[in-house]
């Protein structure tokens, strides 16, 4: 077991590969990385460079060749699918690019999800959501469906479902990819908050070097390793 | 376990409130599956309605003799002597005037038109004694009156009446090159009598050349329990080749063979229909894994298990099979329930009867709505439950 103050992410040796037809492509190649709890990580890099893979193996959402994952003091690669669901219940959240919210339930029903794999009481269920919307600026869009929103605030909606749960890491595929300038600083400014004020530890991929800049620091992969470059703050 | 729960209900809330974009397909299972049912509800509703009719209309305290291994009246001679053998039988009941309380009877069957086709039939025409209508439950003259014995009068039952032409009161009709007046209308508390045209017995021995013979004997019992003595009474006396059973065992037989052949037309029908409906409920089902994969691989990344998708994923087929089920019941309720049809009886002849849906039935009818729901989602569910998350986040 590991101890409470190892790395957020450590990941050693690691190796996956993909076949694609007869085709097998390397994506890693003994990668190793460690996250410090408290980070905020950006990464770049060029397409088919790994980065969204990564963030999957990271989230649980995906599995390594070999190779060990340690996130939030679990080793990932010993898990089944099923302890796997539960350990993402309660130590991610996962904000996309394109939201990914469901159509169908309005913003406070949405935020509301993760927290059905918990324990917690309906009256309980609805004060995190109230806080949680309310973190995001949008305590006066519960009842709101996302098509009667904004990108930004479907996006706000999403960071507020990845945050309801209080997991440790929040891990962000192109989170501003989809949005406008003014827009994704707004939504950069949140995530940043989440992490100075709230202590979240934040991985996200990106394209956009002004979003990376919102983040403590840049890890630049390139064929299956990382270059790393310190932001200013 | 209260968290799976809540899962499953999230999953089947999201899938249900998503019906609208999969409107048609999801309409055309329902419709499919109702079709299914309706067809299946319709055969059994009929075969019911067929056997109510028959078997309703046998009594226990009837005994009914025939001759020796006849399988119905049609096809049984009685003679005179086994008549009066039988009317000195055991367990018979006697009126106020001592007499045994019995009625020979004839049963010939005659040509008739269907008011709907314009098709012929074969109707049965019975020949009785005064004392035959008195030896049936419920037997009022509707219309007219009792014919007259020695006369070419003829009463006939109002549901033969209402299904077959020429029998309106006061028609004359032709039996075997002999003219006949319909006198009067009945009703048998609508029992298989009720399908039948009733004259007087010695005038159809003699038009019909049956002189001497009948083909039936019926008698009431002193109680139901009397049929053993007087079954063992004929078997014991070799001058009695009859088989004597109760009324209400004698119908009952008359009656199962019939309605086991429409049930036997029924299910196999029913079933290949619900292989049709059940490869429409898989393309439905499996489009909506493949609309919802975005959405389904979300809620998996957000941690909700496999098992919540597979669960919500089945529960939205059989949803829809079920919505199928009740249009396919209420369709069959609505326009075949108390449908009038008639068809061959034991003795060859048309029995005319109602279709007669029953909870039974339309539980059986949605039952096997739900087995085309549960078989048409399992597949795509396991597919729901076993989509790589990636996969469905990333369509790759």
């Amino acid at each position: 077991m590991s101890s409470p103050n190892s790395p957020m992410v450590g990941i050693v040796d690691l190796c996956k590969r993909y076949t694609k037809g007869k085709e097998t492509i390397t994506i890693f190649n003994g990668l190793n990385l460690a996250i410090p709890r408290g980070d905020f990580v950006a990464m770049m890099g060029p397409s088919g460079s790994g980065k969204t893979t990564l963030l999957n193996l990271l989230g649980g959402i995906d599995r390594s060749d070999t190779g060990e994952i340690e996130v939030a003091s679990e080793r990932l690669d010993r898990l089944s699918e099923s302890e796997l669901s539960r350990w993402r219940a309660s130590h991610i959240g996962f904000i996309f690019q394109f939201y990914n919210l469901m159509p169908m339930l309005t913003a406070a029903q949405n935020v509301e999800l993760p927290l059905l794999l918990t324990r917690l009481g309906r009256k309980e269920r609805r004060q995190r959501v109230e806080t949680a919307l309310g973190v995001v600026g949008l305590a006066d869009r519960v009842k709101h469906y996302p098509k009667e929103m904004s990108g930004g605030q479907q996006q706000r909606v999403a960071i507020a479902r990845a945050i309801v749960s209080d997991p440790a890491l929040l891990l962000c595929d192109e989170p501003t990819g989809d949005l406008d300038r003014d827009t994704a600083d707004e939504i950069l400014s949140i995530l940043q908050v989440l992490n100075r004020d709230l202590g979240k530890t934040i991985v996200m991929v990106t394209h956009d070097p002004a979003a990376a800049r919102y983040a403590k620091r840049s890890l630049h992969l390139d064929k299956g390793n990382f270059i790393e470059k310190e932001l200013a703050a | 376990m209260r968290s799976i729960f809540l899962q499953i209900l999230a999953v089947t809330t999201i899938n249900l409130k998503s019906l609208p974009q999969r409107l048609w397909l999801s309409l055309a299972t329902v419709i499919a599956v109702g079709l299914v049912v309706t067809v299946l509800l319709a055969f059994l509703a009929m075969a019911n309605g067929f056997q109510r009719t028959i078997a309703d209309s046998g009594a226990e305290d009837i005994a009914v003799a025939l001759r020796s291994g006849s399988l119905s009246e049609i096809n049984s001679v009685v003679l005179r002597d086994q008549v009066r053998l039988i009317e000195d039988g055991p367990g018979i009941a006697r009126g106020a005037d001592g007499k045994p309380q019995t009625s020979g009877e004839l049963y010939l069957t005659v040509d008739g038109t269907k008011r709907s086709t314009g098709t012929k039939a074969s109707l049965p025409l019975r020949g009785l004694g005064p004392q035959g209508p008195a030896l049936r439950r419920g037997v009022v003259i509707t219309a007219g009156r009792m014919f007259n014995p020695g006369t070419n009068e003829i009463i006939v039952g109002k549901a033969l009446g209402k299904e077959f032409e020429g029998f309106d009161l006061g028609q004359t009709v032709t039996f075997n090159s002999t003219r006949w007046t319909v006198v009067g209308i009945f009703a048998a508390d609508g029992s298989v009598f009720e399908s039948e045209i009733w004259a007087d017995l010695p005038v159809l021995q003699s038009l019909f050349k049956r002189v001497g013979a009948v083909q039936t004997v019926r008698a009431r019992l002193i109680n139901p329990a009397a049929i053993e003595a007087l079954r063992a009474y004929s078997d014991s006396d070799p001058r009695l080749k009859l088989d004597v059973m109760s009324e209400a065992a004698y119908f009952a037989q008359q009656a199962s063979n019939t309605s086991d052949l429409i049930q036997k037309l029924g299910w196999p029908l029913a079933i290949a229909m619900a292989f049709g409906s059940l490869a429409g409920a898989l393309n439905t089902m499996y489009s909506s894994v493949a609309a919802r994969a975005t959405e389904i691989a979300t809620l998996r990344a957000i941690g909700f298990s496999g098992f919540s998708t597979f669960v919500g994923t089945l529960v939205e087929s059989l949803i829809l099979a079920a919505v199928g089920g009740v249009i396919g019941a209420a369709a069959t309720y609505l326009v075949f329930d108390g449908f009038t049809a008639s068809t061959i009886g034991g003795s060859f002849s048309q029995v005319v009867f109602n279709f007669q849906l029953s909870p039974r039935l339309i539980g059986q009818g949605l039952l096997l709505a739900l087995v085309v729901g549960l078989f048409g989602g399992l597949f795509p569910a396991l597919r729901a439950a076993r989509m790589p998350i990636v996969a469905g986040l990333y369509g790759s």
